[in-house]
C-alpha cells in the first residue's frame, strides 16, 4: 500500500538531467564536451516577434500579381565588381574538412540555382566548390589554412573572419579523426593530429591594423571584389562601427545561435549575444556613421524560414545568411537515419558530434563510405528548393505589409510577444505602444 | 624601370608589377621614396626583381609568388605574410609577424625581427641574421626558422613541424617546444640556409635545433596546465 506520507520524488531545477549527465561525462572522460551547431538553449528569437500586416492605414500588395523585389547588391562601397544576388539569403562559411567535398559542392550548386552566394571556410577553396558556385565568398581566417593568392583572385568576394556567433573570441578545432590525406595536405599539417584554428589573426591586431590589412587584400585583388568583415554577436555597436571605419564593404554579424563545426559546449552556450539582440545596435552604428544601406549588413544565426528573413530585414539587415538550415536542407539530422543516430548515442535532430566524422547523413565526414550516401546534385537541388521557398515566404509577408521590396520592411511592421524581445528589437509589446527602454 | 612613390601612387605601381607584360622582357625594377607605405609589392606573381630603396610599412611583399624583393631599409608588420614562393631580403630590421603563415620561398632578414616572427609559418624558410622577439614560431606548421642571434620568450610555443635552428640564447621555450637532436639532415639544411643568406660568420654546428615534443598533438586532460 502506498505510504501517504511520501511526497512525489522531486528533481532539482538546477541539477537537471542534462546537467547531471554532463557532470558524469566530464568525470568519466576528462575532457570538456566538444560539439557542433549553435546554442541549443531557449533564447529570445524571431519567434517572439509578429508582423502586424496591412490594415486601415496600410494597404497590402496582391500576393500573386504584384512584384516584390528580392535582389540585393553587396559591396558597392569600394569594389569594382560588387556581388549581385537574386535573393538576400546567402550561404554562410563552412569548412572543407568539417564538411565533405561533395557537401561543399552541393552548397555551391544550391546557392547558384537560387541565385545567391556561398562561402568557403577554414580549410581553403576546393575545386568542386569553386566549379559549382557562381558567386563564391573566400574567407580569410586566422589559421589561414589553405589560403593562397591564386584562390583569393578567383573569389567573388573576400570575408575577413574576426568572430563567429557560436564562439566569439574562440578558435576552432578539427579533431584528428577527420584529418584525411586531402584535408591534411590543404592545411599543411600531419594526418591524424588535432588541428587547432587560431582565435586571432597572426598578422594584425585591432581595428587600425585591420584597415591596413583590408588595403593589402584590395591591392592583391586590384580593388575588384568586395571585402566583407564577419563579426560575432559580442559588442555589435562598437564592432560594427569599427569594421565600417576599417573599410569593410559588408558586415556579416553572427549571433550566438549561429553554428560551428566543433567547439566546447560551455563556449557555445555561454558566450555571445542572441541574434535578435544584435541587430538594432549594429544598425545604430551604421546609421550613426551615415552608412546604413551603403555598407550592407548581413545577419546570421538561427535563420530558419521566410518569417525570420523578413524580421531580420525589417529590423534593418540588408540580407541574411544561413548555415545550420542549409545543412538540414541537404539532409543533416534526417530522421531516415534514426537507427544509426541511436547507435551513436543520439537521435535525429539532436546529433551534433560532427567532429567525430561519423555522420550517418554523409555530410560532416571525410569517411569515403559515409560520403557516398550523399549525392551533391540532389543535395544542391534540395537546398535551392528550400532557398526559393523561404524567399517566397518572406515576399508573402512583405506584400501583406504593403511592401514591394523586402528592403522596405521596417520596425514599424512588427510587434513583440515578450518584454525581452520588445526591448531587444525595440518594437512595441503586442497590444501596447510600449517599447521597453525607450524614453516616452 | 623606376617607380617614385611620391610621383606614382601605390595602386598604379602595384598594378604594373602585378601585371607584367612578358613580351617587353622587363625584369628589374626600383621603387624609391617608399615612405613607409603599406602593401608595397603585395600580390606579385611573376619572376621579377624589385629593389625598394627605403623603409616599408605593413605587409610588404604580402602573398608574394616568384618575385625577388629587396628592401634597403626596415620593414613593418607582416612582411611577406602568406608568401608562396620567391625571395624577400630585408637589409634592415623587421617588425612583428614577419613571414606569418608563409607557405614557401625564402625570407632573409639582415637585422633583427620583432615578436611572432614565423607565426603559423607553413613551409617558408626564414633566415634572421640578428635576434627574434617573443612568441616567434608560434603554432609554426612547417619550414625552417634559422636565427643567428637570440630568441625572446616562449620560442616555438605550440609548434607543429617547423624546425627552429638557433645559434644564440633562448629566453625560454613555449608550450610543447623542446630541444631536439641534430643530425646530418639538419646540418645539411642549416648549411643550405647559411649559403642562401650569405652568412659566413656561423657554421652549422654553431646551431641548436628546437621543435615539437608532439605531446599536445592530441588532446589529453593531463596536459591541461600546458595550455
Amino acid at each position: 500500500m502506498k505510504n501517504r506520507n511520501n511526497t512525489t520524488p522531486r528533481k532539482s531545477w538546477t541539477f537537471d538531467e542534462y546537467t547531471n549527465s554532463e557532470i558524469r561525462r566530464a568525470a568519466e572522460t576528462g575532457i570538456y564536451d566538444i560539439r557542433g551547431g549553435g546554442s541549443k538553449r531557449k533564447l529570445p528569437h524571431f519567434d517572439d516577434l509578429l508582423f502586424l500586416g496591412a490594415s486601415m492605414s496600410r494597404y497590402p500588395l496582391e500576393g500573386y500579381r504584384e512584384k516584390c523585389n528580392t535582389k540585393i547588391t553587396l559591396g558597392n562601397r569600394f569594389a569594382k565588381k560588387p556581388l549581385e544576388l537574386e535573393i538576400p539569403i546567402t550561404i554562410a562559411g563552412m569548412s572543407f574538412g568539417a564538411l565533405s567535398g561533395p557537401a561543399k559542392e552541393a552548397l555551391g550548386r544550391g546557392a547558384t540555382l537560387a541565385g545567391t552566394s556561398t562561402t568557403t571556410g577554414d580549410g581553403g577553396m576546393t575545386k568542386e566548390e569553386r566549379g559549382q558556385s557562381k558567386n563564391l565568398v573566400y574567407q580569410l581566417l586566422p589559421s589561414r589554412y589553405g589560403m593562397n593568392p591564386d584562390d583569393l583572385r578567383k573569389a567573388d568576394a573576400i570575408e575577413v573572419v574576426i568572430g563567429q556567433g557560436a564562439k566569439p573570441g574562440g578558435g576552432g578545432m578539427l579533431l584528428g579523426q577527420k584529418i584525411s590525406d586531402r584535408v591534411a595536405e590543404m592545411r599543411n599539417l600531419p594526418k591524424g593530429i588535432d588541428q587547432r584554428s587560431a582565435c586571432r589573426h597572426p598578422d594584425w591586431t585591432g581595428p587600425d591594423d585591420l584597415a591596413i590589412k583590408i588595403i593589402e587584400l584590395r591591392e592583391i585583388t586590384e580593388w575588384k571584389v568586395p571585402i566583407f568583415v564577419k563579426i560575432a554577436g559580442a559588442r555589435p555597436y562598437y564592432d560594427t562601427a569599427l569594421a565600417i571605419k576599417a573599410g569593410a564593404d559588408v558586415i556579416v554579424l553572427d549571433g550566438m545561435q549561429g553554428g560551428t563545426a566543433a567547439t566546447q559546449e560551455v563556449f557555445i552556450e555561454n558566450v555571445g549575444q542572441p541574434t535578435l539582440a544584435c541587430i538594432r545596435p549594429a544598425v545604430d552604428a551604421l546609421q550613426d556613421l551615415n552608412m546604413h544601406r551603403k555598407v550592407q549588413l548581413i545577419i546570421s544565426g538561427g535563420i530558419r524560414n521566410g518569417a525570420d528573413v523578413a524580421k531580420a530585414m525589417a529590423l534593418g539587415a540588408d540580407a541574411v545568411s544561413i548555415g545550420s538550415a542549409a545543412m538540414i536542407a541537404l539532409g543533416d539530422n534526417d530522421p531516415k537515419w534514426e537507427n544509426e543516430y541511436n547507435k551513436l548515442g543520439s537521435t535525429a535532430g539532436a546529433y551534433d558530434d560532427w567532429h567525430e566524422g561519423k555522420d550517418p547523413a554523409g555530410i560532416t565526414t571525410q569517411d569515403p563510405k559515409l560520403m557516398k550516401r550523399f549525392d551533391p546534385i540532389k543535395g544542391g537541388k534540395k537546398l535551392s528548393n528550400y532557398l526559393k521557398v523561404i524567399t517566397l515566404e518572406a515576399q508573402t509577408i512583405a506584400r501583406a505589409c504593403g511592401k514591394n521590396d523586402l528592403h522596405n520592411l521596417e520596425p514599424e511592421d512588427l510587434c513583440a510577444l515578450t518584454v525581452e524581445a520588445a526591448a531587444m528589437a525595440r518594437v512595441p509589446l503586442a497590444g501596447t505602444s510600449w517599447i521597453p527602454g525607450k524614453n516616452i | 624601370m623606376h617607380f617614385d612613390l611620391r610621383k606614382k601612387n601605390l595602386r598604379e605601381t602595384n598594378s604594373f608589377l602585378q601585371n607584367i607584360d612578358r613580351k617587353k622582357n622587363q625584369r628589374d625594377f626600383i621603387i624609391t621614396n617608399p615612405d613607409g607605405h603599406h602593401a608595397i609589392c603585395a600580390g606579385l606573381k611573376n619572376d621579377i626583381s624589385v629593389t625598394v630603396k627605403g623603409h616599408t610599412g605593413y605587409y610588404c611583399g604580402g602573398m608574394n609568388q616568384k618575385a625577388k624583393i629587396t628592401i634597403e631599409g626596415n620593414a613593418g608588420t607582416g612582411l611577406a605574410e602568406n608568401m608562396m614562393s620567391g625571395t624577400i631580403h630585408v637589409k634592415g630590421n623587421v617588425s612583428q609577424s614577419a613571414g606569418a603563415t608563409a607557405h614557401g620561398g625564402t625570407i632573409i632578414i639582415d637585422g633583427d625581427a620583432s615578436s611572432r616572427c614565423g607565426i603559423s609559418m607553413k613551409g617558408v624558410d626564414i633566415i634572421v641574421k640578428g635576434s627574434v622577439g617573443h612568441m616567434s614560431a608560434f603554432m609554426a606548421q612547417s619550414g625552417s626558422l634559422l636565427i643567428c642571434g637570440d630568441a625572446g620568450e616562449a620560442l616555438g610555443d605550440s609548434v607543429y613541424e617547423t624546425n627552429i635552428y638557433i645559434a644564440g640564447k633562448v629566453s625560454n621555450l613555449g608550450a610543447d617546444c623542446v630541444e631536439k637532436k641534430m643530425n646530418k639532415f639538419h646540418l645539411k639544411k642549416i648549411d643550405e640556409l647559411l649559403k642562401k643568406g650569405n652568412i659566413k660568420k656561423y657554421k652549422a654546428n654553431n646551431f641548436k635545433r628546437y621543435g615539437s615534443a608532439r605531446k599536445l598533438y592530441n588532446f589529453n586532460i593531463d596536459n591541461v596546465s600546458a595550455y
